[in-house]
């Protein structure tokens, strides 16, 4: 009988990084998969369930697939479905970087109003009731929402440079701001007509129902705009970890870093407020989960917090179809639930640990 | 090659911290200390060279002129090491004096890890590198940020109090192997510090600074007098003069209040 040889021991730095990284990559293609398994469980979900290597063979090869089922899962299923990801990966990166550049536990663009802020210029813009040209509908509530979401990011960051104010300071500021533009929403819906108060309650819950190809498209865009930005930006956000004064020390000009990534967190936010309404949570929770489980070296944590925001997501999109039998539930009502609790536990937590 | 401040003035929300900051000058291959009570303006004045701190006059590095460039530019000159070290980001001892030398040089990424390899065995770090920052100590904090800033390897490296948490071996062990490094790269090391007896014994030269004025520099042994210790930190101390050797001092009593 021969004992088990125990592991050498690796005393080498170089050698401990690396093994570091591989799991870190491991989990990342972890995450990843598990995310591609959801979206195919999401599309295989709904008022006639498919089975998994159906939906699998008909998004291969569709041409084989029967016409109905190619429909649905082509036409229906698959724009919600990616959009799910798009907009969970957009929260989610808003969320990292957000919490990176205000040094911020609690900061994502729903707790800090700004989506709130971008549901009311998407509002205006329904309310308004333009749209002639394809598209121009689209662009327009994308637009508003956006100025929206940037006026008030901007008066976040205004406010975060000033003396005294610190992370719960912030969060107030931002729940104030929530109240704002909620009474603002709140005051469109009194005067807006019955057909315009229909989508108003759309955004305010938050709903993937109304995706399609033309919408992930444009989501989609803000994300091929605003990731480069991230990613060159990556060492530079890293090192804003480590404190602004070792930052600036380290010839980074923190001001212009903050103000860019703040402008590239606001369209992502408005975008994805703009085409699936308001919903809260995702760009808090996802970047938590890839701290805890990759760090926060942009290189793996940027990737670990999209990937994690999809699948939320995903997961939830699948929960909004099954949870009541027969019934859609507005997916922003879910994400809150799973959100809250995070967040207050989050609260108690921030005195503490890691943003000393 | 040197370090030059002339007519340096700094005011900050309206009250001058640093004025008529002259004569002070620092030379590559050795370490200068730069001393002087609490409020005395040393911090400001690293901040100052460093870019971090608005002020007016002349500060001359290797005969270019620091105020003339921009931030990023000065980051290529000289790295100033911040007191605060108090970092707790999700981030191993590895991957952050990684991203210190990754900020400042392009370079195969292999070579970064042989460097920030040998930068934390010198520091004694290597043990530690998979620790996360949070779950380290402030002297262990502290060295990291000694690391950072080593491995950067600027013509210019200004630390304020670099030594503050950490214990007498390792006080010992960082300053010894800055004194070696400013030798052996030919850079110039100034070094905020209020522990007397390692400023005399590690330092060719001092800065000593009383209420934002400069109050004497030079050789150790020419600034650190009874009378200036009496007039700058308002102490009696006992100071021995061992043949070749720095002087040492013993820090007796305090005689009166500071004011500051």
């Amino acid at each position: 009988m021969t004992s088990a040889m125990p592991e050498p021991l690796v005393t080498d730095s170089i050698s401990r990084y690396r093994i570091r990284r591989r799991r870190q990559r491991r989990l990342i293609l972890g995450v990843a998969l598990l995310t591609l398994a959801m979206v195919i469980i999401d599309i295989a979900t709904g008022p006639s369930q498919y089975p998994l290597r159906d939906v699998f063979m008909t998004l291969v090869a569709p041409s084989e697939a029967p016409e109905a089922m190619r429909i649905i899962v082509w036409n229906i299923r698959l724009p919600v479905a990616l959009m799910a990801i798009v907009v969970g990966v957009s929260l989610a990166l808003a969320g990292a970087e957000m919490q990176t550049i205000l040094n911020n536990p609690l900061a994502d663009p729903f707790t800090l109003g700004i989506s709130s802020a971008a549901s009311v210029g998407a509002a205006l813009a329904i309310t308004l009731g333009v749209g002639i040209v394809p598209f121009a509908d689209t662009l327009l509530v994308t637009g508003n929402a956006f100025l929206l979401a940037l006026a008030a990011s901007l008066f976040i960051w205004g406010v975060s440079r000033l003396r005294g104010v610190n992370v719960q300071t912030l969060v107030l500021m931002g729940i104030a701001i929530m109240f704002f533009f909620n009474a603002m929403l709140g005051l469109m819906q009194y005067v807006a007509s019955a057909e315009a108060l229909q989508q108003l309650v759309f955004w305010s819950l938050g709903s993937l129902s109304k995706a399609s190809w033309s919408k992930v498209g444009l989501a989609t865009l803000a994300l091929c705009v605003t990731l480069p930005v991230f990613i060159h930006a990556g060492w530079r956000l890293t090192a804003l970890r480590l404190g602004d004064l070792h930052a600036q020390a380290m010839g980074i000009d923190v001001g212009r870093l903050r103000l860019r990534i703040l402008l590239c967190c606001s369209l992502l936010a408005a975008t994805a407020v703009a085409f699936v309404g308001t919903i809260g949570f995702v760009g808090l929770v996802g970047p938590h989960i890839a701290r805890l489980l990759v760090g926060e070296d942009q290189r793996v944590f940027l990737p670990m917090s999209a990937l994690s925001g999809a699948l939320i997501m995903s997961v939830t999109s699948i929960l909004s179809k099954t949870l009541v039998p027969g019934i859609l539930l507005p997916i922003g009502l879910l994400t809150a639930l799973i959100g809250l609790p995070f967040f207050v536990s989050l609260i108690l937590r921030s005195r503490k640990e890691m943003w000393g | 090659m040197t370090l030059r401040l002339e007519r340096l003035d700094c005011r900050v929300g309206g009250i001058s911290i640093l004025e008529g900051i002259a004569g002070l000058e620092a030379q590559p291959g050795e370490v200068t200390a730069l001393i002087g009570p609490n409020g005395a303006g040393k911090s400001t004045l690293l901040k100052a060279v460093a870019g971090l701190q608005r002020a007016n006059g002349s500060l001359m590095l290797h005969g270019q002129e620091l105020a003339s460039l921009s931030l990023e530019q000065r980051a290529r000159h000289l790295y100033y090491l911040p007191q605060e070290f108090g970092s707790r980001a999700v981030l191993s001892v590895f991957e952050a004096v990684l991203l210190a030398r990754r900020t400042r040089i392009h370079e195969p990424h292999e070579r970064a890890l042989r460097k920030v390899q040998a930068t934390l065995k010198a520091l004694e770090l290597e043990p530690l590198a998979e620790r996360d920052l949070s779950q380290l100590s402030g002297g262990q904090r502290q060295r990291v940020a000694i690391a950072q800033a080593v491995t950067r390897e600027p013509p210019l490296l200004l630390l304020d109090e670099p030594t503050s948490a950490l214990d007498l071996h390792h006080q010992l062990q960082v300053l010894d192997w800055l004194t070696l490094l400013a030798a052996e790269r030919h850079i110039i090391v100034v070094i905020a510090i209020h522990d007397l007896g390692l400023a005399a014994r590690f330092s060719r030269r001092i800065w000593m600074l009383k209420a934002g004025r400069v109050a004497a520099s030079g050789a150790p042994g020419d600034v650190l007098t009874h009378a200036r210790l009496r007039d700058v930190y308002a102490i009696e101390a006992h100071i021995e003069w061992p043949d070749d050797e720095p002087p040492r001092i013993t820090p007796l009593t305090a005689i009166h209040s500071l004011g500051r």
